[in-house]
């Protein structure tokens, strides 16, 4: 029996309504015991000393990609886990929109295969809401529920056609599946490279308007309220969208959503200014879809996180090689590399006094489980939560560790973050998956 | 004639162990890179037009050539076709001596899918020592200036930035106004898609003068208007008015600047045709009888006459068009000249100049 004993940790379980000074047991990689003193009445164990820093369960990503199959040049599936684990994620769902994309049961079970050859956390597969992610006919839903699918979505490319959406929605209540959606009417950002206002006009570059996400969130709350179906809204990033899911949700329609911690943190000026105004860069390392938005929009989505209408924070983890960055602005992939720098990114709101660490880190573990009911799938129960005999995923955190963004030493293949050499403050210092340690820092000790 | 060219290594050396130490008194140049004028200092404005002085002596001669930038080469490398800017920088390349070639994207391994940065780089392995961009995307100038140390001069740069084409407008201005301070200028027309308003914007209230945008609100940019950005962004835009209605625009305005309105506009659903638009932005000699009396009429070029300009005040009396176009060549000289390490003006004929 192997065992791992993390001793003396400040144990925080959101889902569990827990925070306090005990030791984590995980037996053949399921918890076992949690509670003070726990560790000690093990005889035989592998054992952590956390004195002084956080437990809590594995952090949980509804958005991730892992590039592979088709795009092994931006990452694969073992350096996409790799780089999870460092960022203290023990589940990444990972988007569709790979070549061949995952609207067939052939190409769910190619990645579960791979996943299950070189992954190192446990991914689940999101499979296409239509065939190709072209968004003309729809993928085979059903089929892909079989091969393990935990939610449908087109990723980038959002379902333009609203009868087409309509029918999705409709037809994936037969599964209780999620759609996720990446709201962005087509026609409204066609030629657009970062969101639209000042810093686009200073830029010479057409923009991205909110209105273009929040019309396609509208849209989809009145289907999704038609279709009576589970919609998501994926990476939520303006101030309007927060007031239609808000309003949504008030009046029982089964809207989720999640943000990430750039949209939580960053603003367009990141894509053109290094501290004042004096002249400009053309940052594609702060290129991503949607853009990066305004001051009142960060405003609205940290209110929306802390008051529950926004479920999870997700990373949108978007690993891209150099040759897809380092080009013009226009021709750059959107994009950021960005799950390792997750919880350093998201400890701003921290503290920034807008949350407090167990509710913050509800949004990275009870919150993206419950929010697609992930913990109610086989062998997943107790995700996102410290639940005797549940999964064995625990994330060790110093939340006041200071330390500063290196892309060149990300276990991601991808490199392109606007953080670079940006201090962060809080840091994911080791990472168990399924009873592994799975990611460690040199300074955490063993007993 | 030798003797001069070894001045211009003496210059460009003194200059070299001076940059960026900021001169205390003369000339004030600081660039290794034209990319746009938000980052020129008035002072700077001021040294490039005073040498444009210099250069247009040099040009209006009977022989205009003189070999101040032997040994300079300097590349065209063209992305989008151009006529007057790119035989304007080939003009004032040659009139100071410099070898100049150029590339435009059709014939160069452009097509071959080689990256703008391998193809300036290779530019600057052959070693060019200026190389003159123009490019369909906003900010290739600078992504090809991170990667060399040759100078990038932006000779437009998407809907971003066109400073050579604002600097030949600025010298011009003051050519005939002497001091553009509270002078007011009006741009009407398609100004959100326009590099050259842009790059005006800067360097003319840099200079002082005073601001006027006027045309369709479609064609309009966002962020200029009081509550478009926040407090704290007050200085990332410059200060402009705007006014949707031509005829209150043009009250007393000193320039009137016409942009060129591209037909695209139309089928992208900007305008309902180019005929309303000329029915509500054109600049007739009835809407101009608002202006100042000395008013110039300006535009960067090429013009759609009966559009955004009506056909017979292009070639009126008060348009300096084509004094742009002469002027153009003149800064892009003094550009040239600044680039390769002089900052003093150019020595009139008689001190040993020709």
């Amino acid at each position: 029996m192997a065992t791992l004993a993390i001793h003396n940790a400040r144990v925080i379980d959101p889902g569990l309504g827990r925070d306090g000074i005990a030791d984590v047991v995980i037996v053949d990689g399921r918890i076992s015991r949690v509670g003070p003193d726990e560790g000690s009445a093990v005889i035989e164990a592998d054992r952590i000393d956390a004195t002084g820093l956080v437990v809590a369960p594995g952090f949980i990503d509804l958005h991730t990609h892992l590039r592979q199959p088709g795009f092994e040049y931006k990452e694969t599936i073992a350096t996409g886990t790799a780089a999870a684990a460092a960022g203290g994620f023990t589940t990444v769902c990972a988007m569709p929109n790979t070549n061949p994309p995952l609207d067939s049961r052939a190409a769910v079970e190619s990645v579960l295969r791979e996943a299950e050859a070189s992954a190192v956390v446990r991914v689940l597969p999101i499979g296409c809401i239509t065939r190709g992610r072209a968004g003309k006919e729809l993928a085979p839903a059903g089929e892909l529920v079989d091969a393990g699918v935990v939610a449908l979505s087109d990723d980038g490319d959002a379902v333009a056609d609203p009868s087409l959406m309509r029918h999705a929605l409709e037809y994936s209540t037969a599964f209780g599946l999620p759609i996720s959606q990446h709201c962005e009417d087509p026609s409204l950002v066609r030629d657009g490279h970062m969101h639209e206002g000042w810093v686009a006009t200073r830029l010479g570059l057409r923009g991205r308007p909110a209105s273009a996400e929040e019309t396609m969130v509208a849209r989809d709350i009145a289907l999704a309220e038609l279709a009576g179906a589970h919609l998501h809204i994926a990476h939520v990033s303006t101030a309007g969208s927060v007031a239609l899911i808000r309003a949504a949700r008030e009046r029982g329609t089964h809207v989720t959503a999640e943000v990430t911690p750039h949209h939580l943190v960053l603003t367009h000026e990141e894509v053109a200014f290094d501290g004042d105004f004096g002249s400009v860069h053309y940052k594609t390392n702060a290129k991503v879809n949607p853009p990066l938005r305004e001051e009142a929009d960060v405003a609205a989505l940290r209110e929306a996180l802390r008051d529950g209408v926004i479920d999870a924070i997700a990373t949108d983890h978007a690993p891209h090689a150099t040759m897809d960055k380092e080009i013009e602005f226009d021709l750059a992939a959107a994009g950021i590399s960005g799950i390792e720098t997750a919880f350093g990114l998201s400890m701003a709101l921290v503290h920034d006094g807008v949350m407090t660490l167990p509710a913050l880190l509800a949004c990275l573990t009870s919150g993206p489980a419950s929010a697609w009911r992930l913990d109610r799938r086989a062998g997943l129960d107790g995700l996102g939560t410290l639940a005797p005999g549940g999964v064995g995923d625990v994330v060790l955190l110093d939340p006041g560790a200071t330390w500063t963004v290196d892309a060149s030493r990300f276990l991601s293949m991808g490199r392109n973050t606007p953080l670079d050499g940006r201090d962060l403050r809080g840091r994911v210092v080791a990472t168990v998956a399924g009873g592994r340690v799975v990611h460690r820092l040199d300074t955490v000790a063993a007993l | 004639m030798t003797t001069e060219a070894e001045r211009a290594m003496e210059l460009a050396t003194a200059h070299a162990s001076t940059a960026g130490e900021g001169l205390a008194s003369g000339p004030v140049w600081q660039h290794r890179d034209v990319l746009d004028l938000d980052d020129f200092a008035r002072e700077e404005i001021v040294t490039v037009l005073d040498v444009a002085d210099s250069m247009r002596e040099v040009l209006d001669r009977r022989i205009a050539r003189v070999p101040a930038l032997r040994g300079y080469t300097v590349v065209n490398l063209f992305y989008e076709a151009s006529t007057r800017t790119r035989a304007s920088f080939e003009l004032a390349g040659k009139v100071l001596g410099a070898d100049v070639i150029s590339i435009s994207a059709s014939t160069s391994s452009v097509q071959k899918g080689e990256s703008l940065i391998d193809t300036v780089r290779t530019l600057r392995a052959m070693r060019a020592d200026a190389i003159v961009l123009r490019h369909a995307s906003a900010g290739a100038a600078y992504l090809a200036a991170e990667h060399t140390d040759a100078s990038i001069i932006n000779a437009g740069d998407g809907a971003h930035a066109h400073p050579t084409q604002a600097l030949l407008d600025l010298y011009t201005m003051r050519r005939h106004f002497g001091d553009l301070a509270g002078k007011q200028v009006v741009m009407v027309g398609d100004i959100a898609h326009s590099r050259v308003a842009r790059s005006d914007l800067w360097g003319l209230t840099a200079m002082g003068a005073r601001v006027v945008m006027c045309g369709p609100p479609t064609l309009l940019p966002r962020g200029f208007r009081p509550g478009e950005r926040p407090a704290h962004a007050e200085s990332a835009l410059p200060p402009v008015t705007i006014e949707p209605n031509i005829d209150r625009a043009l009250e007393g305005a000193h320039v009137v600047m016409a942009l060129r309105l591209q037909s695209e506009r139309q089928q992208g659903g900007l305008l309902p045709s180019l005929h309303e638009y000329a029915q509500r932005f054109q600049v007739t000699a009835k809407r101009l009888e608002r202006a100042h009396p000395d008013h110039l009429l300006m535009h960067p070029g090429p013009k759609n006459e009966g559009i955004e300009i009506a056909a017979d005040m292009a070639s009126g009396g008060r348009s300096i068009i084509e004094e742009q176009v002469t002027n153009g060549v003149a800064v892009r000289m003094a550009l040239l000249y600044l680039l390769a390490g002089y900052t003093e003006p150019f020595p009139a004929a008689g001190d040993g100049g020709a």
